[in-house]
């Protein structure tokens, strides 16, 4: 029996839901948090963290019973974890495979650092807008005060 | 050419060409010595929202519309409107777009601008969004080099001052990177130093800078010399201004060391970081600087509402 058959036996296949796989080693914990799932909701979670793998060496994985992620939580993924795919489960089957890619404007998802920046003002109906500069490095600027972030910045940022 | 500048908004420096501002200064040259009252924009009505403190962009505003004829309705501060009520500025933003025909707008918010230009309809022009952008103010800063060297290009200069939070300094740098000045100094206290996005700016577009701590270093050198004031209001922590303040001054006998043409430009207001000797020297042009506000204003009006 391979390593990677008693992971398969460890995590059973989920009903329906999402995988989230290829996840950077020791990020898992940070991509639950920024989708907001504590643990709380009463679904299955099952979280594998520096398991082996082929292309990245080590890695997380995710699996969530219940939840399909909206895009907006996709690309939340991709700004934390670039490599992830997401395969979407139902009937135990695969019927959706996502490849995250950081979109070229990311609206509504993270707020501005900069407490003057107009995006921050209280009682405004303003979106938080950035543009993607890079990917590789990834760096996101306001469209607003024109503030530069990069991937560590990210996850303290993420709207919840 | 005035096409390019009919009913778009004024955010930033940055989004215009040089052809553009060459347009624009030409155009200013109209009113430069313009006497009393034109009808250029009659029945037209221009606000003027000013939530943050201003003396010479507001009044040359002011003064710009009613010699073009065109009627001005003002916000002076938040404390006279329902903004301190618990308005929201979209909302002031959408009311003023019913009442006017351009509306100028100053906010202690960065990207307050933008996001005017974004709920109204008509023109909006930026007259200084918190420390990032000024671009009227860069306009008459060109215009006013233009006018004393007769060109942009090929001169050296300094920027002294408060290039960390200083909007008026900032928007000067992004101009002059439209132009082909020979060097730029950019002399700060390292605390006071350019941000990490705006020298990302000014290295993609190729502007040839250096970064001093010290005027003394390079005084010799250069031809324009522009000068800000440290800008207390936008200090986070104020001992982190405590620990600057006073730390730069010009005097004559700093401008005596530099070229018999030396010239000192400064946005104004001025504190304490020029003597005041240097006010009525050779040196100083920042007087004939702040003139030069009305017929920048003017041209620009006039062009972005569509009648020039």
């Amino acid at each position: 029996m391979s390593i990677n058959e008693v992971h398969t036996l460890v995590v059973p296949k989920i009903l329906e839901g999402t995988v989230i796989d290829h996840i950077p080693a020791g990020k898992a914990l940070e991509i639950l948090r920024v989708l907001g799932i504590s643990g709380q909701e009463g679904w299955r979670v099952a979280v594998l963290m520096n398991v082996e793998s082929k292309r990245l060496g080590k890695k997380d994985i995710i699996k969530i019973e219940k939840r399909k992620l909206t895009p907006d939580e996709v690309n939340v993924i991709a700004l934390i974890a670039p490599t992830a795919t997401i395969n979407i489960i139902e009937n135990f089957v695969v019927v959706e495979k996502l490849k995250v890619r950081v979109p070229d404007v990311i609206e509504s998802i993270i707020r501005c650092p900069n407490p003057t920046c107009v995006s921050n003002k209280d009682r405004e109906p303003v979106k938080n807008r950035f543009k993607t500069l890079s990917q590789e490095p990834l760096l996101l600027q306001c469209d607003y005060c024109g503030i530069v972030i990069s991937r560590s910045d990210i996850p303290k940022l993420v709207r919840r | 050419m005035s096409y390019k500048f009919k009913h778009r908004d004024v955010i930033s420096i940055l989004d215009f060409t040089r052809e553009d501002l060459e347009f624009l200064f030409e155009y200013a040259d109209k009113f430069l010595n313009a006497e009393g009252k034109l009808d250029t924009l009659k029945g037209k009505v221009v606000a003027l929202a000013f939530f943050e403190p201003s003396t010479r962009s507001r009044l040359s505003f002011e003064v710009a519309a009613k010699k073009l004829g065109a009627d001005v309705i003002s916000i002076i501060g938040e404390e006279a409107t329902s903004i301190a009520k618990g308005e929201s500025f979209a909302d002031t933003m959408i009311m003023l777009d019913a009442y006017s025909d351009i509306i100028v707008v100053r906010h202690r918010y960065e990207g307050a601008a933008k996001y005017a230009a974004e709920i109204a309809e008509k023109p909006v022009i930026n007259a200084g969004d918190g420390r990032q952008h000024h671009p009227t103010q860069a306009m008459i800063d060109l215009y006013t080099v233009m006018k004393l060297f007769g060109t942009i290009d090929n001169l050296t200069y300094a920027v002294l001052g408060d290039l960390r939070y200083g909007r008026a300094a900032t928007s000067f740098i992004y101009g002059l990177t439209l132009f082909k000045p020979k060097k730029v100094y950019l002399v700060s206290p390292p605390l006071l130093r350019i941000r990490n996005d705006v020298r990302q700016i000014l290295i993609n577009r190729g502007l040839p800078f250096e970064e001093k701590n010290d005027i003394f270093e390079v005084i010799e050198d250069i031809d324009v010399l522009y000068v800000t004031r440290i800008q207390k209001e936008r200090f986070p922590d104020p001992m982190e201004y405590e620990r600057v303040k006073g730390s730069y001054i010009v005097t004559l006998n700093l401008l005596e060391k530099g070229k018999p043409h030396l010239k000192v430009l400064h946005p104004l207001p001025k504190v304490d970081e020029i003597d005041h000797k240097v006010d009525t020297s050779k040196y100083a042009a920042y007087y004939y600087q702040a003139k030069l506000g009305i017929p920048i204003r003017m041209a620009l009006l006039t062009l972005v509402m569509g009648v020039g």
